[in-house]
């Protein structure tokens, strides 16, 4: 079986009329966490969207699990949160994860389950239009970890969460590589945040500037944190192709 | 596409409906107050009786237009129809769960405002009662199906609102309400043929005055129904798995 979940291979997309992602390569390995950090516009969203199958390529191939992005057999087996929260406002946060596990013919139990990782609990009977902006994204968390998918996409689940929401998501998202086996990629502009992750990719302008794990970053770019070690790395890109810095 | 994915498309989509209290009377209500503003502004039966199956075709048309384009508009905007994209349901289950959802709604619209025509304003009705209801329901179901297809052009929902007078408005001008339509201009009245409205409102006239199933009845009928299944092609060809 492939070592990879996700393969890319020269994928270029173009949006609104300009390329957003110059022809990217890169890849993820199973059962791990990986970090894909980078400024904010530079194809994070667009990427993951590309990986789920629902982003329209202009060149390149994208193969996850085994299988062209996007194809019929893949559905429901990966789970994907959007950047903004998609759910339904007018929906309680119960009904919501109802909704979405009858589609996935998740088991009866799954929206409790969910409810409980997510923190969500207390809230459940609650309108979504109702909820503060960390628990919204937190029900769309919710939603794409209903039925345990082999493979999680989510983009920027962190963003607008207070230190310790935050820090407990991150333990969420350790757990459910390492016990469960899953593979998850977790976007995110904050570089810390992908300190502790197994794999780290790096992304700038479109462009994949370093897929490693974090220590291998630092050591490969002699740095002491990952803000550094992105700055080190865009500065040499920004030589190689002519950009003043 | 399977059954189960789009009842419980449409027990969701209700479900959203069903908070909204305000929405819901105003889709049942607003139609049968307009009808007694309309017997009694005129103030004359003979009119109403003339006016009243136009009207029953109008109303549902429109209202569905309105909640459908909006609705579809906010699965669209707000990423849910993406998410659903990603997951194993069909587009037209999708669809077909709005179709149910809304369909429900314009029966109740309906009901309401046709018994009150029947019952109390004194609308007299030749033909069947259930062919009249039927014909309603669908002409909203037109209006659904139109709303869902425009809602793929429009950004926000106040974009969405403004289609109204282009898709509904033209088509109510041109249906027959204010003049027959071999009284308009023959451009105009040549451009009312190729309108679905034209001919649910048509349908409904016929209806009302005579008891008679004529060719002509079953050919407006099938000319509705044609055309609410087109709309629905349509707005099933504007959703995408795959976005720019
Ligand atoms: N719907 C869209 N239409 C056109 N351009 C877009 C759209 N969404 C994003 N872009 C552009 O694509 C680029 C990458 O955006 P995105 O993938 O959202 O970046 P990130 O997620 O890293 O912030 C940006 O330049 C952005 O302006
Ligand atoms: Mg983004």
């Amino acid at each position: 079986m492939n070592s990879c979940a996700v393969e890319v291979e020269g994928l270029r997309v173009v949006r609104g009329g300009t390329e957003v992602l110059h022809g990217l390569d890169c890849s993820i390995p199973r059962s791990a966490l990986t970090a894909l950090v980078g400024p904010s516009g530079c194809g994070k969203s667009t990427l993951l969207r590309a990986m789920v199958g629902v982003q329209v390529v202009a060149q390149g191939r994208v193969t996850v699990l085994g299988r062209a992005a996007g194809s019929r057999a893949l559905r429901g087996r990966i789970g994907y949160a959007t950047e903004s929260p998609a759910v339904y406002a007018d929906l309680s946060v119960r009904d919501n994860l109802r909704y979405f596990a009858a589609i996935l013919k998740a088991e009866a139990p799954a929206a409790e389950l969910v409810l409980e990782q997510v923190g969500l609990t207390r809230e459940s009977e609650r309108l979504v239009a109702q909820l503060s902006g960390g628990q919204l994204s937190r029900t769309s968390l919710a939603v794409a970890l209903l039925n345990q998918p082999e493979l999680l996409i989510l983009d920027e689940p962190t963003i607008g969460l207070d230190p310790v929401l935050r820090e407990e998501l991150w333990r969420l998202f350790h757990q459910l590589a390492g016990d469960l086996g899953a593979t998850l990629i977790v976007s995110s502009h904050i570089m810390d945040e992908a300190a502790r992750c197994e794999q780290l990719l790096m992304m700038r302008d479109g462009r994949i500037l370093a897929g490693d794990t974090p220590e291998g970053v630092r050591r490969s770019t002699g740095s002491q944190d990952l803000e550094q070690a992105f700055m080190r790395l865009a500065g040499e890109t920004g030589a190689a192709v002519g950009t003043p810095a | 596409m399977s059954l189960r994915l789009t009842l419980i498309t449409t027990w969701r989509i209700i479900g959203q409906r069903r908070r909204d209290h305000r929405t819901l009377a105003l889709v049942t209500l607003v139609p049968a107050l307009l009808m007694v503003l309309m017997r009694y502004v005129f103030d004359s039966k003979p009119l109403f009786e003339r006016l009243a199956p136009t009207l029953l075709a109008i109303f549902p048309f429109i209202v569905m237009f309105l909640v459908t384009s909006v609705a579809t508009l906010r699965e669209r905007r707000s990423g849910t129809l993406e998410r659903l994209m990603t997951m194993p349901i069909a587009k037209l289950d999708l669809l077909l769960g709005y179709a149910v959802a809304f369909g429900l709604l314009a029966v109740i619209q309906v009901g309401v405002a046709a018994s009150l025509c029947l019952f109390w304003l004194g609308l007299d009705v030749k033909g069947s009662f259930a062919l009249m209801f039927g014909i309603a329901v669908l002409d909203a179901v037109l209006g659904m199906a139109l709303g869902l297809f425009v809602s793929a052009f429009a950004r926000t929902e106040f974009q969405a609102v403004q289609f109204m007078p282009l898709f509904a408005g033209t088509q109510v001008l041109l249906c027959g309400l204010l003049v027959p339509r071999d009284h308009m201009a023959g451009v105009l009245a040549r451009i009312s043929d190729f309108l679905p409205l034209s001919y649910a409102v048509d349908a409904l006239k016929l209806i009302t005055t005579s008891a008679e199933l004529s060719r002509e009845l079953i050919q407006d009928i099938g000319v509705v129904a044609a055309c609410s299944l087109l709309a629905l092609a349509a707005g099933a060809a504007t959703l995408r798995r795959r976005t720019a």
